[in-house]
C-alpha cells in the first residue's frame, strides 16, 4: 500500500500514463478507420479518468506530471504560422469571405450555445462555461474566469465541443456538398478550435493551416464579442 | 543532413540536432513575446496566439520557414491531438454540475456546433469556389 502511495505521487508516472492511453487509443482508433465517434482525445480522457478515480488519484496530482505535456499548447499554437504561411497566398485572396465567415460563425456558436442552455433550465454557472465552448482551451479558460463560469468546466466543455465537431462536419460537407480543403479546414477551426484543426490537419496540410487561422481568429474575436452578448441576452 | 545550409532565425548550425533545439527556442521567445505584449496591453486574448501572428509576420518579412523552424512545428502540430489530454481530464472535477445540467449541455453543444459549421461552410463555401474557378481561367 505504502508502495502504492509512493509510486502514484511520482509525476513521472502520470506522465508516461498519458503518453501511453494515447498512443494506444490512436491505434486501436486507426485499427477501426479513423472514427471521431472513438476520437483518441475523448477515449485517452475517459481512460485515465476512470484509473484515476480506481485509485483514489486526485487531479491536482494527475496535473503535476501532465501539465509537461499540457505546456507545450503553448509552443504548439505559436508554430500554427509556419503552415499558415505556407498558405498565406490563398488566405490573402479570402481574406474578407474568411473574417465574415468567422464573426458569424463565432456570434452562431455561442449564441444558439446559450439560447439552448438557457431553455433548458441550465444553471448559470453552467451557461458562462458553456458561452466559450467554441474557441480554444487557453483562450476559453480565460473568457469563463472573466465572465464568471468555471475555467475547468469550460476546458472540458470545449473538448467536447471539439469531439462533437469532429464527429459532424464530415456528415455535414457531404450533405451540403462540401469539397474544398481550405473550406473544411477554416469550418473545423471555427466550430471545434484545436480538436477541429488537429482532425483538418487529416483532410492535408492547407486544410489544417486553415484551421489553425480559424482557430486563432475565432479565439480572438470571441474574447471581444462574448461580454457583449452575454449582457444583451441577459445572463449574469 | 549533411551540406545543408540554413540561414536566417539564427539557425547557420551544421548540425541537424543543434537546429531543431534552435528552432524549438525560436517558438517559446515568440510565445513569450506575446505574453509580454498582452500583460503590457492588458488584452484578453492569450499570449501564444499573439505570438502566432508576431511569428507569421516575421515569416513574411523572411519570405521563406527555416529548416530548423519547419521541424519542431511540424512535429508539435502532428501530435496536437495529445496536447489536449490533460486539460480534458479536468473535466472530473465536475461530476456535480455535469450531472446536474447534462442534458441541457449535451443539446446545447450538439445545436449549437452544427448550426455554426453550417453556417460558417455556406458563408465561405462561394467564395472558394469563385477562387477555385478564377484560378482554371488563368491556367
Amino acid at each position: 500500500m505504502e508502495f502504492w502511495v509512493f509510486f502514484t505521487a511520482k509525476p513521472l508516472m502520470w506522465l508516461i500514463v498519458t503518453i501511453m492511453t494515447f498512443i494506444a487509443t490512436s491505434w486501436f482508433n486507426r485499427r477501426l478507420g479513423g472514427t471521431p465517434l472513438l476520437h483518441p482525445v475523448l477515449v485517452s480522457l475517459s481512460l485515465i479518468i476512470v484509473f484515476l478515480l480506481l485509485t483514489g488519484t486526485s487531479y491536482e496530482t494527475y496535473f503535476e506530471g501532465a501539465q509537461f505535456i499540457h505546456f507545450l499548447l503553448g509552443p504548439a499554437t505559436v508554430a500554427l504560422a509556419v503552415p499558415l504561411f505556407d498558405h498565406f497566398e490563398r488566405v490573402k485572396k479570402m481574406l474578407l469571405p474568411l473574417i465574415v465567415a468567422c464573426m458569424a460563425g463565432a456570434i452562431t456558436a455561442a449564441a444558439s450555445a446559450l439560447l439552448v442552455a438557457q431553455a433548458l433550465d441550465a444553471s448559470v454557472g453552467t451557461l458562462l462555461s458553456i458561452a466559450p465552448k467554441s474557441v480554444t482551451s487557453p483562450i476559453a479558460i480565460g473568457i469563463a474566469e472573466k465572465l464568471g463560469g468555471y475555467p475547468s468546466l469550460a476546458s472540458g466543455l470545449v473538448l467536447i465541443t471539439g469531439a462533437i465537431g469532429c464527429v459532424l462536419a464530415p456528415a455535414i460537407y457531404r450533405i451540403l456538398n462540401i469539397t474544398d480543403e481550405a473550406v473544411k479546414g477554416f469550418t473545423l477551426g471555427v466550430s471545434a478550435h484545436g480538436m477541429g484543426t488537429a482532425y483538418a490537419f487529416e483532410y492535408g496540410l492547407m486544410a489544417g493551416a486553415f484551421g489553425g487561422l480559424a482557430m486563432g481568429m475565432t479565439g480572438a474575436f470571441t474574447a471581444f464579442m462574448l461580454p457583449l452578448l452575454v449582457s444583451l441576452l441577459g445572463i449574469g | 543532413m549533411p551540406g545543408l545550409k540554413l540561414y536566417g532565425f539564427g539557425c547557420e548550425s551544421e548540425y541537424v540536432g543543434a537546429n531543431v533545439l534552435i528552432g524549438f527556442l525560436i517558438l517559446l521567445i515568440f510565445q513569450f513575446a506575446g505574453e509580454l505584449i498582452v500583460i503590457a496591453i492588458g488584452m484578453p486574448v492569450p499570449g501564444p496566439v499573439v505570438g502566432m501572428v508576431l511569428l507569421l509576420i516575421g515569416l513574411i518579412l523572411k519570405g521563406e520557414v527555416p529548416e530548423c523552424l519547419r521541424i519542431p512545428s511540424e512535429a508539435l502540430l502532428k501530435h496536437l491531438a495529445l496536447l489536449f489530454v490533460p486539460a480534458g481530464v479536468g473535466l472530473m472535477t465536475h461530476f456535480g454540475l455535469l450531472k446536474q445540467d447534462w442534458l441541457a449541455i449535451l443539446l446545447a453543444l450538439i445545436v449549437s456546433t452544427a448550426l455554426t459549421i453550417v453556417v460558417t461552410a455556406l458563408i465561405l463555401n462561394p467564395s472558394a469556389k469563385k477562387l477555385h474557378n478564377l484560378n482554371q481561367d488563368n491556367s
